[in-house]
């Protein structure tokens, strides 16, 4: 597999959320809007990063019978950095996203990509797919935490799209909406790929 | 040996019911709560009753067709299902608010689950909640009745249920001035959705598909019989609080929901005793709904999660295999 294909890879065919349904819990509780989709997005994919390289760099020293904790030991650690830089930086997204960033722990994206690619692939590979699977990660947030925002609010990235007459879908951006939106938007990818096969 | 023998597997004798049989008389059965509606409530029900049916015919048809299915609009459970949204909205919707609702009912209550027969939830609750949590203000803003030819315009006003739970949440007692009497609520003239307001034209109907053997009385006497038991209870523990048992019987939306929605065949559960446990269920979630819920009405949140239950009803209460002595059902 090229690099190229290894980073592509994640954007469509294997995307975390779409393809994998991996990491729903996140993907579920923070898209209320684009800008909280994208900031979740990229905070997983810097761990995602973070992880994936320092397994591949320590792949030949975790004995195989105290990796999963050695992963989830690696990971904590770069989620406690995402959590003080948020907190120090972005104080408002810090408490927009509240819970979930110390979750992004338990996401089990990032554990599956590093005992399922990282802990048997080089450094290189290992980073691109980080990458590869951190931006399908952040895009599929993106696309749906846009869709519950413009029906929800009637805002995309916080400007107003309808006119004042709009009565916002509330729905969207409670619970219920996050489960209607993720189904609705997995139906019409199901449907893109039938039609392209 | 001319004669020919025709074998086929049973059943042998076909009662001649059909779907659309079935859902023609549960149509004939809402008339005079449609009736009655308009006569309350004038042009506005009667044109949130159009646009909600026509809403779903048309949601329906669009989904069939997109799906590459045969449209079925002719067998009236979409007309139903659009009759019973209106049922359950305030007769001051906007067009648009009911519409959306005709939309959500068909396409995401049942056509996104393959059609009838494969929806667990009830479609027209379904969309009565989105509606409900969407859009707050719109869904709770009541109209008093002002009948035909009374030359009354309609004013809005709270339902004899919100007028309670108000009082109880300000002063933790009973409201002395409820609007209307017991013989008002039973007849319809009060402030509610347009079909839940008259109990009299609701039991009418009722009685004609109990006729016809539509609907048994499992269902609606176990739903009805717990709020009345419950609320009872609660009645007699602090009677200057809580409503008495006849209040919740014929205000809000009780008898629709237990007679027309909680009565669903697809649904809710099979079994007689299966039946028996959903309506508990729905009276349990009801009453406690309304006397400790934020919302002062309960029977559609009840009659969801009662949907949502029937699976396991269905699976537990499942009768014993004839033939097999002795040996545990497989679960």
């Amino acid at each position: 597999m090229s690099l190229l294909e290894n980073f592509k890879k994640g954007l469509w065919r294997e995307n975390a959320v779409f393809r994998l349904l991996l990491g729903l819990c996140p993907t579920l509780a923070v898209t209320t809007s684009a800008e909280n989709g994208v900031a979740m997005g990229l905070a997983t994919t810097f761990v995602l990063v973070g992880s994936n390289v320092v397994v591949s760099m320590l792949r030949k020293v975790i004995p195989g019978k105290v990796r999963i904790p050695a992963f989830i030991v690696i990971i904590a650690s770069f989620v406690t950095v995402v959590q003080l830089c948020m907190e120090a930086y972005f104080y408002d997204l810090y408490k927009a996203l509240g819970i979930f960033i110390p979750l992004i722990v338990v996401n089990c994206l990032i554990l599956g990509r590093a005992e399922a690619f990282a802990s048997k692939n080089r450094l290189l590979p290992a980073t691109v797919d980080g990458l590869g699977m951190g931006t399908g990660f952040t895009l599929a947030l993106f696309v749906l935490g846009a869709v519950r925002e413009l029906f929800g609010s009637g805002t995309l990235l916080g400007y107003a799209v309808f006119g004042s007459g709009y009565q916002p879908l509330i729905l969207m951006i409670l619970p219920p909406g996050a489960f209607i939106a993720m189904g609705l938007l997995l139906a019409a990818m199901n449907l893109f790929d039938a039609r392209r096969r | 040996m001319s004669q020919q023998l025709y074998l086929s597997s049973s059943p042998h004798i076909h009662s001649g019911e059909t779907t659309s049989k079935v859902m023609h008389a549960v149509i004939y059965s809402l008339l005079p709560a449609c009736g009655v509606a308009v006569y309350f409530f004038g042009p506005s029900a009667l044109s949130v009753l159009l646009i909600a049916t026509l809403g779903c015919l048309a949601t329906e048809v669009v989904c069939q067709r997109l799906m590459g299915q045969p449209v079925t609009i002719a067998d009236g459970s979409a007309a139903i299902t659009g009759i019973l949204l209106a049922l359950n909205l305030p007769p001051s919707s906007p067009w648009w608010l009911t519409l959306l609702g005709a939309v959500i009912a068909i396409a995401i209550g049942k056509q996104v689950y393959g059609g009838l027969g494969s929806n667990p939830f009830n479609p027209a609750l379904v969309a009565r909640v989105v509606l409900l949590i969407s859009f707050p203000v719109q869904m709770t803003t009541w109209s008093a009745p002002a009948p035909l030819g009374s030359g009354l315009d309609l004013v809005t006003t709270a339902t004899p249920l919100g007028a309670w739970k108000n009082a109880v949440m300000l002063t933790g007692q009973m409201p002395s001035d409820l609007p209307g009497s017991t013989a008002d609520y039973f007849l319809g003239n009060m402030p509610g959705c347009i079909g839940e307001v008259s109990a009299l034209a609701l039991l009418l109907g009722a009685a004609y598909l109990f006729y016809r053997r539509i609907l048994t009385w499992h269902i609606p006497t176990a739903f009805i019989g717990t709020v009345i038991l419950l609320s009872g209870l609660f009645w007699l523990i602090d009677p200057a609080k809580y409503p008495n048992p006849v209040f919740h019987l014929v205000t809000g939306g009780l008898i629709l929901g237990a007679f027309y929605m909680a009565t669903d065949m697809v649904t809710t559960p099979v079994s007689t005793r299966g039946m028996l446990l959903f309506g508990v269920g729905c009276g349990l979630l009801t009453v406690l709904i309304r006397l400790f819920g934020g919302y002062p009405e309960g029977v559609s949140f009840a009659i969801l999660l009662m949907n949502a239950a029937t699976p396991l009803i269905d699976r537990y209460t499942r009768p014993k295999t004839f033939g097999t002595p002795g040996q545990e059902v497989v679960r």
